[in-house]
């Protein structure tokens, strides 16, 4: 009974598969991907990588496919789980690379997974361009393995961004000096304190109340009750998307006014600023777009209406802008040869979402760092580099009395 | 001089010429069958290492990824100062060190007792490293780098399997494997006799463990990025004990038995059905259970109705006697 509907099941998707390579006359371009659909990271994924594969697969095709020299073909996605672990992922790569045979890859989601399979991707010369990961010193994974491509930039930067704005506006007399600093303790909080605090200290500012707290940890009600009695000017989080939220719960519920209050991954969410309407505004967040370009607004339409899911103001245009750097890579060479493509990708510049990308050493050194939730909508207020489009930061109005 | 019967000494002959066949395997391919290969390898002697323990005194632990990890952060935080063979050793003292820690703490109590303890003990060691990383190190991912190929690892694989099943071999041709058979047959009976149970349990959990924190040392350089999550996955623990199940804990190549099918199947889902695998692998395990409740190779006896020859006189008496 079991093996007949198996063999149902594995008929109905040969039939499946059949029909779908019929459907193209020309031959497609197979496009890799190992990522998280179960495991830990699997949240993570599917909420800023897969879609904008789906996204972007759709709309190549829909526009008559990859241009490869003077041939438009279709893209056809092979898709693998890596279960969120290195062992599948880099067991994936072997079958993308040596069993599928595909002619590009989309690398997979997060930091650790990136650098497991990078040493595979690279002896098999794909560009690898890492859209959702990154660490200090990233100048030693590029000379290990050129063909690696970092799209947010060096961890520093990112921690650094906040201290930079907070400086800002104390240079400007809008805050004092007071900083209440807590981070989640895990590889990404203690990753953005470790450049965070010294990087305060530096600025001179006066961390008055520091704590991390373990990841997973929900009641936070201490974290704030604590920071509040500190009496600060500014609060800073390390945090991630669970504890984003419930700081700011808490920040809300215990009416913690600060002028400057910041969270980390999560505050990007579209889901954030739906859950805190109006009182999200003046929030400060980690990462941020440049929201008034219209191409990303365009791009946040499509993202919806394609996916059925917003696009976040952070994450998800990087990841598309990642498929697009590779896109226009394939057109301007002309061909899908790999040591060419890594080649364009070093020195080439692209037009993406986040507007035009060039690669300096392999790491583009033009990203956002921090944003601001305005009426529903994050708007970048500082980046490294040159990027175009910043907001000036206003202060947090207090917490609304409900 | 051992006295050693003839049909034990074919089987180890065929081991170990099996063993020298698949050393040459990564000639033949060095694409995605040897990397699933290194996977089956990595899992077999894990399995192997983890029914040495909990096959005869029928104790499950859940404490591989614990030891799994210990031997990756063996290799993760000495990589830049010691060369690979010394970290190697690290991670058998330091697994080893471990199990026998925990075997005092639990393996006087028995039962249900020592099981849960296992299961928490890779989180907690996974918080220990945040905790000890957070106040003295500094950054929590550790990075290992090394010149070593899939077929370095393949082979460091094969080779520990190799170790294991000789030692294996060995403990249940020696008087421990003979106090541990009583044991898990009824530990009563074996302090009875006069069997220092509490020791006899230490002595292979403490085997077993360093064995695992090998396997973890080993696979540390494919991780190349080491944080607590990846090298304490509490998923390990799982995968061990249901692989060794599938194949049966009764003989020494019964873990065996389970891991190559599992894996491959487990490839096969993964490979085909990306987005259903989770679905289809829970029905996969219903089925294991109820077409096959005592492993691969309790169905394989039960099949030929050959009763063990391993047995002694004393652990026969002691299950007719119940």
């Amino acid at each position: 009974m079991l093996r007949r509907s198996f063999n149902v099941l594995m008929l109905s998707a040969a039939l499946a598969a059949g029909t779908f390579s019929a459907a193209f006359a020309q031959d497609p371009v197979r496009i890799g991907v190992s990522a998280s659909k179960t495991g830990p990271l699997a949240g993570g994924a599917s909420g800023v990588l897969w879609p904008n594969i789906k996204l972007w697969a759709e709309k190549v095709n829909k526009a008559g496919g990859l241009k490869v020299g003077d041939q438009m073909r279709p893209i056809e996605i092979v898709e693998y789980d890596d279960k969120s672990s290195p062992e599948e992922a880099v067991k994936n790569i072997q079958r993308l690379a040596t069993q599928d045979q595909v002619d590009l890859i989309i690398p997979p989601y997060s930091t650790g997974l990136n650098l497991a399979t990078a040493p595979l991707i690279a002896k098999y010369g794909y560009p690898q361009i890492v859209s959702t990961g990154n660490a200090n010193d990233l100048d030693q994974f590029v000379k290990r393995w050129p063909n690696t491509f970092w799209l947010l930039g060096p961890a520093q930067g990112i921690a650094d961004g906040i201290v930079g704005t907070l400086k800002d506006l104390r240079d400007a007399g809008k805050i004092g000096n007071r900083v209440a600093v807590v981070n989640v303790s895990d590889a990404f909080g203690l990753e953005m304190i470790k450049t965070g605090k010294p990087a305060l200290k530096e600025a001179g500012f006066d961390i008055v109340y520091e704590t991390s707290y373990p990841l997973g940890n929900q009641d936070v009600a201490p974290v704030i009750a604590s920071a509040k009695a500190a009496d600060p000017d500014a609060f800073i989080a390390y945090s991630y998307p669970p504890d984003s939220f419930a700081l700011t719960e808490q920040a809300q519920l215990q009416k913690f006014d600060v002028k400057a209050f910041f969270v980390s991954v999560g505050g990007n969410l579209d889901g954030y600023g739906k859950r805190f309407g109006g009182a999200a505004n003046g929030i400060l967040i980690m990462g941020g777009v440049n929201a008034s370009d219209p191409v990303f607004q365009a791009y946040r339409k499509e993202h919806l209406a394609v996916t059925g899911q917003e696009a976040d103001w952070w994450a998800s245009p990087v990841a598309y802008a990642s498929l697009e750097i590779l896109q226009q890579a394939v057109e301007h060479v002309g061909s899908l040869d790999k040591q060419a493509l890594n080649k364009e990708i070093q020195s080439g510049t692209f037009k993406t979402v986040i507007g035009d990308v060039h690669f300096d050493n392999n790491i583009n050194n033009n990203n956002w760092t921090v944003g601001q939730w305005s009426d529903g909508v994050v708007q970048g207020v500082r980046a490294t580099g040159n990027l175009q489009g910043a907001q000036p930061p206003v202060l947090k109005p207090a917490w609304r009395s409900n | 001089m051992m006295n050693i019967p003839r049909n034990e000494l074919l089987a180890l002959g065929a081991g170990l010429a099996g063993a020298a066949v698949l050393a040459f395997l990564p000639l033949v391919t060095e694409g995605f069958w040897l990397s699933l290969s290194v996977n089956i390898m990595l899992y077999a002697a894990i399995c192997t290492a983890w029914a040495l323990f909990s096959g005869p005194t029928h104790l499950v632990s859940l404490a591989s990824a614990a030891f799994f990890g210990v031997g990756t952060y063996s290799v993760a935080i000495f990589i830049d100062v010691l060369p690979f063979p010394a970290l190697i050793l690290i991670a058998v003292v330091a697994g080893a060190l471990l199990a026998t820690l925990v075997g005092l703490a639990t393996l006087r109590l028995s039962g249900v007792y020592f099981v849960i303890f296992t299961l928490g003990l890779a989180e907690l060691l996974g918080q220990i490293v945040t905790w000890v990383q957070t106040n003295f190190g500094g950054a929590i991912g550790l990075y290992v780098f090394t010149d070593f190929t899939e077929t370095h690892l393949y082979w460091m694989l094969l080779a520990l399997t190799v170790v294991v099943f000789l030692t294996g071999w060995l403990i249940n041709r020696s008087r421990l494997g003979l106090a541990l058979r009583i044991i898990g047959n009824d530990e009563a009976v074996a302090r009875h006799v006069g069997v220092d149970t509490a020791r006899a349990r230490i002595i292979l959990f403490a085997v077993s463990g360093a064995f695992i924190a090998v396997a973890g040392a080993i696979m540390a350089p494919r991780y190349s990025y080491i944080t607590p999550d990846a090298a304490f996955n509490p998923m390990t623990s799982f995968l061990v004990v249901i692989m060794a199940l599938l194949g049966g804990t009764r003989r020494l190549w019964g873990p065996l038995v389970g891991v190559v099918p599992f894996t491959v199947v487990m490839d096969f889902i993964s490979g085909h059905f990306p987005n259903q695998t989770a679905v289809i692998m829970g029905l996969a395990f219903l089925a294991i259970v109820y077409v096959l409740p005592d492993g691969v190779t309790g169905q394989l006896e039960s099949l030929f109705r050959r009763r063990p020859t391993d047995k002694s006189l004393l652990t026969t008496t002691v299950e007719e006697g119940r």
